[in-house]
């Protein structure tokens, strides 16, 4: 009992890291440019397509395809910003989210559509030589392959607070979720800032997509869900902390591994957004941490 | 009355005529299906528009409506009920559900709404879904007939029309309005924004729960979680954009211009017609917010200035 009990803990966390990393680029984008991006997970879908494709056709190792990942959905993060969020950039907030969300949700259908159309509707997943290695500390389970995509989230977590804390630019960025005015009044070209939060959210969402192909599956219309993911872990975490975020993510992580150990294996996803739906309300404002709230 | 008013009725009854008259000339399955497909869209859009074209607020969960209509129906029907009385209660359910969740869910507001109930209906998509996970099929399998099918999807499209038109123009209409221009403003106008909102979401979710009745009805085997999906939301409220939120006609030439779309792109290009048309709803969504309707409007207006400039031009002409 008790073993289950620490396999389930054990479970959650690791499950719960990537879906902080997961969340990490919406939660990036919204606190910076309040762009309400649900295409994130069909941007997911597309990082663990680039993955597959590279681990597939050149055999490297799944994580030594980061690299790429990252490079093809920066390009495709530009692009997408270029053509049809920078058009909404000079909107009034309320209305900013509104449209960002309903042009979000065309770009799902377009992703996700263009993907059935390249890849075809097959469930694919990347099986490394070493995906079935586990060691076992304490009758738990350890497998290698989650070690890894949880070491993989925390580099990446880690990384975008000390590019955030330690660098000029993200000195501006952090300006600008402050106060875009004054970032404005002081030089910070805002429109920079915005088009490199953008393509930085896109590239994180790459890399989870990587670390979802190699511990599940992918396949063109998973988009939805893992925006409802990231959108249930930013409302848990609060805006524009990654610390918020990781918290978000290992509870979400841990209720879900929770329900499936109490419940069932196939009320996960609901407790996690039985639990978004409480939140929102009973913490009605103060979700995405506003000021006002 | 006005001459173009007049001229509006006329096309309306020849249109109603018509659809009624179709199935005495069309024999053919094929065409009768395509146009069941495209009243179901009708209403579900004309629904959707209600709330979320009159109101402004982006309601994603309507596939739950929808899904809790065709369940209720579907099982009673099953058990052996009258249909009337199983299409009834299809309705009744879905009002049930709005009631249910529509206190809680309007204390959010703008896009916590809309992700919010998006989050409710996925989770009655899952729960269904876990309950019961078998194929429905339909009672009524042994002497199934279309032509009765199109008839009730015919009456209940023609109804939530009338309906919703009669909603927006009474002085409830008016209150919706001024709910959507601002929320607070007609609170202070004495103007019970949250008593609106929720006419609106009950209404709304009254007619897709009939449409869910009716599909359990029409439909002969399927899923019993497949209306709860997330694209009978999804779909029906990129209908409604495209053709014009906050018109009546706007999700009637939404509906009727998505099937022609993807009618002609399947013949010609295959499965695009998604690509096609998520492109044609960001287009609305960033430069055209009253949809098709607005564009044509625009055209009108823009060809009698024409006109009139023309005339003004050769006016002189004559008289010298």
């Amino acid at each position: 009992m008790l073993e289950s009990v620490l396999q389930t803990l054990i479970f959650g966390i690791l499950v719960g890291a990537l879906y902080a990393l997961a969340a990490l680029g919406l939660s990036l984008v919204f606190g910076v440019t309040k762009f309400l991006n649900v295409a994130h997970g069909d941007l997911l879908m597309f990082g663990g397509y680039a993955s597959f494709w590279v681990f597939s056709l050149l055999g490297l190792d799944p994580f030594l395809t980061i690299p790429t990942t990252l490079v093809a959905l920066v390009l495709i993060g530009a692009i997408i910003y270029r053509v049809l969020f920078i058009r909404m950039v000079k909107l009034t907030e309320e209305t900013k989210i509104k449209n960002t969300l309903l042009v979000g949700f065309g770009l799902s259908v377009i992703l996700q559509n263009l993907a059935l159309r390249f890849w075809t509707a097959d469930d694919r997943g990347i099986t490394a030589s070493y995906s079935g290695v586990a060691f076992t500390l304490l009758g738990v389970r350890f497998p290698l392959v989650r070690l890894a995509s949880l070491l993989t989230a925390l580099v990446f977590l880690l990384a975008l607070h000390l590019f955030l804390r330690r660098t000029y630019t993200g000195k501006a960025i952090r300006a600008t979720v402050q106060d875009w005015e004054a970032a404005t009044l002081m030089g910070i070209d805002i429109h920079r800032v915005y088009f490199l939060a953008f393509v930085l959210g896109a590239a994180l969402a790459g890399v989870a997509g990587t670390l979802v192909a190699v511990n599940y599956s992918i396949e063109p219309s998973m988009g939805l869900n893992w925006t409802l993911k990231a959108l249930i872990v930013m409302v848990l975490g609060g805006l524009g902390s990654i610390t918020g975020t990781l918290v978000g993510g290992l509870a979400l992580g841990l209720t879900e591994s929770a329900t499936s150990l109490l419940l069932s294996n196939n009320y996960r996803e609901v407790a996690g957004l039985v639990l978004f739906i409480l939140i929102l309300i009973f913490r009605p404002q103060g979700l995405f941490g506003t000021k006002e709230a | 009355m006005s001459k173009s008013k007049i001229a509006g009725i006329a096309l309306l009854v020849l249109a109603v005529a018509v659809l009624a008259g179709l199935p005495l000339v069309i024999k053919k399955d094929s065409t009768l299906n395509l146009l069941v497909i495209v009243l179901l869209y009708i209403i579900l859009a004309s629904s959707w528009n209600i709330l979320g074209g009159y109101t402004g607020q982006s309601n994603l969960g309507h596939a739950a409506f929808f899904g809790i209509g065709s369940l209720v129906t579907r099982q009673l029907w099953i058990a052996g009920l009258p249909f009337a009385l199983c299409f009834a209660a299809g309705g009744v359910s879905a009002i049930g559900l709005a009631l249910l969740i529509g206190v809680p869910a309007f204390k959010l507001r703008g896009v916590y709404f809309a992700i919010g109930t998006l989050a409710l209906a996925q989770i009655l998509n899952v729960t269904v879904g876990n309950i019961l996970p078998e194929m429905s099929y339909n009672p009524a399998i042994a002497d199934y007939q279309l032509v009765p099918r199109y008839y009730l999807f015919l009456a209940l499209t023609l109804i939530t029309i009338g309906a919703g038109y009669v909603f927006v123009h009474s002085r409830f209409g008016l209150g919706l309005k001024a709910v959507k221009e601002q929320e607070d403003a007609a609170e202070s106008l004495g103007v019970s924004a949250l008593k609106h909102k929720l006419l609106a979401l009950v209404f709304s979710a009254f007619f897709a729960g009939l449409a869910g009745g009716a599909f359990a009805y029409y439909h002969v085997s399927y899923y019993l979680n497949m209306p709860f999906s997330p694209l009978w939301t999804f779909d029906p409220m990129m209908m409604a954009y495209i053709g014009g939120t906050g018109s009546v006609i706007g999700p009637i030439v939404g509906s009727v211009f998505f099937v022609i779309i993807k009618e002609l792109l399947v013949l010609n290009v295959g499965e695009y017609h998604l690509v096609i048309f998520g492109t044609l709803f960001i287009l609305v969504v960033l430069f055209l917010p009253g949809g098709l309707v607005e564009a044509w409007q625009k055209i009108r207006r823009a060809l009698s200035h024409w006109t009139r400039t023309q005339h003004r031009d050769m006016a002189p002409t004559e008289t010298r």
